[in-house]
């Protein structure tokens, strides 16, 4: 997978490679099905008391989800250490976490290390305000509502070790699989404005 | 060696009981006795009486259900048993054994004192038996059924002579034609003309008879032993060190990989015991995502349960057994290579070892329009991924338990709060109705058929609401992406 095979407008994805990072907001499992059509196979580890639950059903518009492996653990520890043994085996290319408690930095690192030496990405879905400093970019994920389409989100990169801070206006194309950036609304032509 | 109350004697020796006793099996909807003991049949009850009636004749009956799975191991047990006497066991019928004795009897001081020798052993372990020995499968067969003892050898007739036609492994209904006749012993039989009896009962009948009376040969099939995966190391000296484990285990395992082979089968399930100097045993088990018999790629999977070993003073002998096995046959080679299966069926196993093989999942699709059950979750390591998956209709991208919100119309609510956001609806798509399925019953579809609504926010959120209009109330439980 190349480093910045990038959509348009410089977005940086796919995720960069043999890193871990980070999405919160109420958008964050698009983005991890955003990042799982890219990365073709995936593990989604989630704790097994959760009440919510993934739609396969749903997530069929991005990605295939005979691809997915879903491992349901106990608690927090068991996430990690199912995690980190994932990233470091580097059989599947992308690998999802549910945190539900925040990381410390002995943690966060081990899982940097795991994924750097299996190769493979991770993406922890985190509660607002429960990110790690070993994470190599965190982004803010938010549906935004627009009068004539019903998929458009905002992405924000917020926290980016080796680039920009910026946001994006993105759009999912469920037929051709394809994502595509579209500038923000005041600038886009025919808008009268920001909605809402 | 027939076992006339197998069942029973089975079910008394596990749990004893006083006075008459019977084991019960559904036949034809009707609870049927299946075995009884001597104490039930001396009360004048038998075999296929319904269970009520028996209780009529005798109210203190105990009865249990039967077990007839449970027997038929306990019959291969005792076919195992009995190879001490013989190497060549077979088994008869559903309570009964077959021994080729022939070059062994001596062994045990003759025939006679052989015959003493199970009826003795069998009486300790609670069993009634019966036995017959003869020159041929057919008299020993008869003489075990009809009148205890033992044929000279090389007169089956004098001994079989007398007994009742039905001693010679025939259908009822031959044997009543035959009574009609007035054949009614095996010496009536013999001495009848032979032509007649063919054209009217078929080969079958003479083939038996011929087959009693050693004019037509048969052979007893023993069953063959089944293949034990299991193989051990005993150590000269203790071991302790983890590389050291490794390594017997490693050896361990190229044995038993070679024994799986050349049966065909793969490991599921593997069990090491290490054996330490001071006679504790720890046992180490290892389920694999997929039957697999390649020693190379079994050894790192074994790493993280021995790194938990306690080897206290020194392990001193080590046992590695494949507890479940499966049919894996040979595959082709080819030039494709299917590395990357592998790895991912290693990293089910390895994540299994750590929290238990069922939590590593997969979805499977399901023909259903309950949102819920429109899919399955299977265990990864029993399953194919397979299925198409088709959204006819927009799904969200997760499923919440039904969480419910202000409001009673019919129309999605203009402004609601949800879990402390107030939102405003900007544009709603639907309804679309799902029924209830009527055929599973289903708590949480209690409240009748829902209206499904997209519902857009304007602060962003699009959410899945639905209307129950049997039993009006507002609820959500999904987002979309």
């Amino acid at each position: 997978m190349m480093r910045h095979m990038t959509v348009t407008n410089d977005i940086p994805l796919p995720l960069r490679n043999a890193r871990v990072h980070e999405a919160y907001g109420p958008g964050a499992i698009s983005f991890a099905a955003v990042a799982a059509a890219r990365a073709g196979s995936l593990l989604w580890v989630r704790e097994s008391w959760r009440n919510e639950m993934i739609n396969p059903v749903g997530l069929s518009d991005f990605f295939d989800p005979s691809k997915l492996l879903l491992a349901q653990t106990k608690d927090q520890t068991e996430t990690l250490a199912v995690a980190e043994e994932a990233l470091k085996d580097g059989a599947v290319p992308l690998v999802v976490i549910e945190i539900s408690r925040p990381l410390d930095l002995r943690e966060g690192r081990r899982l940097q290390l795991a994924a750097k030496a299996g190769k493979s990405t991770g993406l922890c879905l985190i509660p607002d305000g429960m990110g790690s400093n070993a994470a190599e970019t965190r982004w803010h994920c938010m549906p935004v509502f627009d009068a004539g389409d019903s998929t458009l989100m905002r992405w924000e990169i917020i926290k980016n070790k080796s680039g920009t801070l910026r946001a994006w206006h993105v759009r999912w194309d469920a037929t051709a699989r394809r994502l595509h950036v579209v500038p923000p609304a005041g600038e886009r032509p025919g808008s009268a404005g920001a909605p809402g | 060696m027939w076992f006339p109350r197998l069942a029973s004697d089975r079910a008394l020796r596990a749990r004893p009981v006083d006075g008459p006793f019977a084991l019960t099996l559904k036949q034809a909807n009707a609870e049927r006795l299946h075995c009884l003991n001597t104490a039930a049949e001396r009360q004048g009850l038998h075999r296929g009486m319904t269970l009520a009636d028996a209780r009529a004749f005798c109210p203190g009956l105990l009865s249990r259900p039967a077990d007839p799975a449970g027997n038929t191991r306990f019959l291969h047990v005792l076919r195992r048993w009995a190879t001490r006497y013989c190497p060549w066991v077979g088994l008869e019928g559903d309570d009964g054994l077959v021994l080729d004795i022939t070059g062994s009897a001596h062994l045990f001081g003759g025939e006679a004192a052989l015959l003493a020798d199970m009826r003795q052993r069998l009486a300790r372990a609670g069993l009634t038996v019966r036995l017959g020995l003869g020159d041929t499968r057919g008299a020993a067969w008869a003489l075990a059924h009809f009148r205890e003892g033992t044929a000279e050898a090389g007169a089956p007739h004098a001994a079989l002579a007398g007994l009742s036609v039905a001693a010679l492994r025939i259908e009822d209904d031959t044997v009543t034609a035959l009574q009609r006749l007035g054949l009614r012993t095996i010496g009536a039989l013999e001495n009848a003309a032979r032509a007649p009896l063919a054209r009217r009962f078929g080969p079958d009948l003479l083939l038996r008879l011929d087959q009693a009376l050693g004019r037509q040969p048969e052979q007893i099939t023993p069953l063959a032993e089944p293949p034990h995966y299991g193989v051990r190391l005993s150590l000269p000296e203790p071991i302790g060190l983890f590389d050291d484990v490794m390594a017997a285990t490693s050896r361990l395992l190229d044995q038993l990989c070679t024994k799986l082979k050349a049966q065909e089968t793969g490991a599921r399930v593997l069990s090491l015991t290490l054996r330490r100097v001071d006679q504790e045993a720890q046992t180490v088990e290892l389920r694999l995502a997929s039957p697999m018999r390649d020693a190379a790629r079994i050894l790192p999977l074994f790493a993280r349960g021995l790194g938990e070993v306690d080897a206290g003073f020194g392990i001193d002998q080590i046992r590695l057994e494949a507890v479940q096995v499966e049919p894996l046959p040979v595959h082709q080679v080819s030039h494709v290579s299917s590395g990357r299966a592998d790895q991912l069926d290693d990293l089910i196993t390895r994540i299994g070892t750590r929290i238990g093989l069922e939590n590593v999942q997969r979805f499977l699709p399901a023909d259903s329009h309950i949102p819920e059950r429109s899919f399955l979750i299977a265990a990864a390591a029993w399953s194919e991924p397979g299925g198409s998956w088709v959204a006819t209709r927009p799904r969200p991208v997760c499923l919440f338990p039904p969480e419910p919100i202000a409001g009673t119309a019919a129309r999605p609510p203009r402004h609601f709060r949800w879990r402390r956001m107030s939102l405003s609806t900007a544009r709603a798509t639907g309804p679309e109705r799902i029924a209830p399925e009527w055929w599973l019953p289903d708590d949480n579809w209690r409240s009748g058929m829902r209206d499904y609504w997209h519902v857009e926010t304007r602060q962003g959120r699009r959410l899945w609401l639905f209307y129950t209009p049997q039993n009006p109330g507002w609820f959500v439980q999904g987002e979309f992406a």
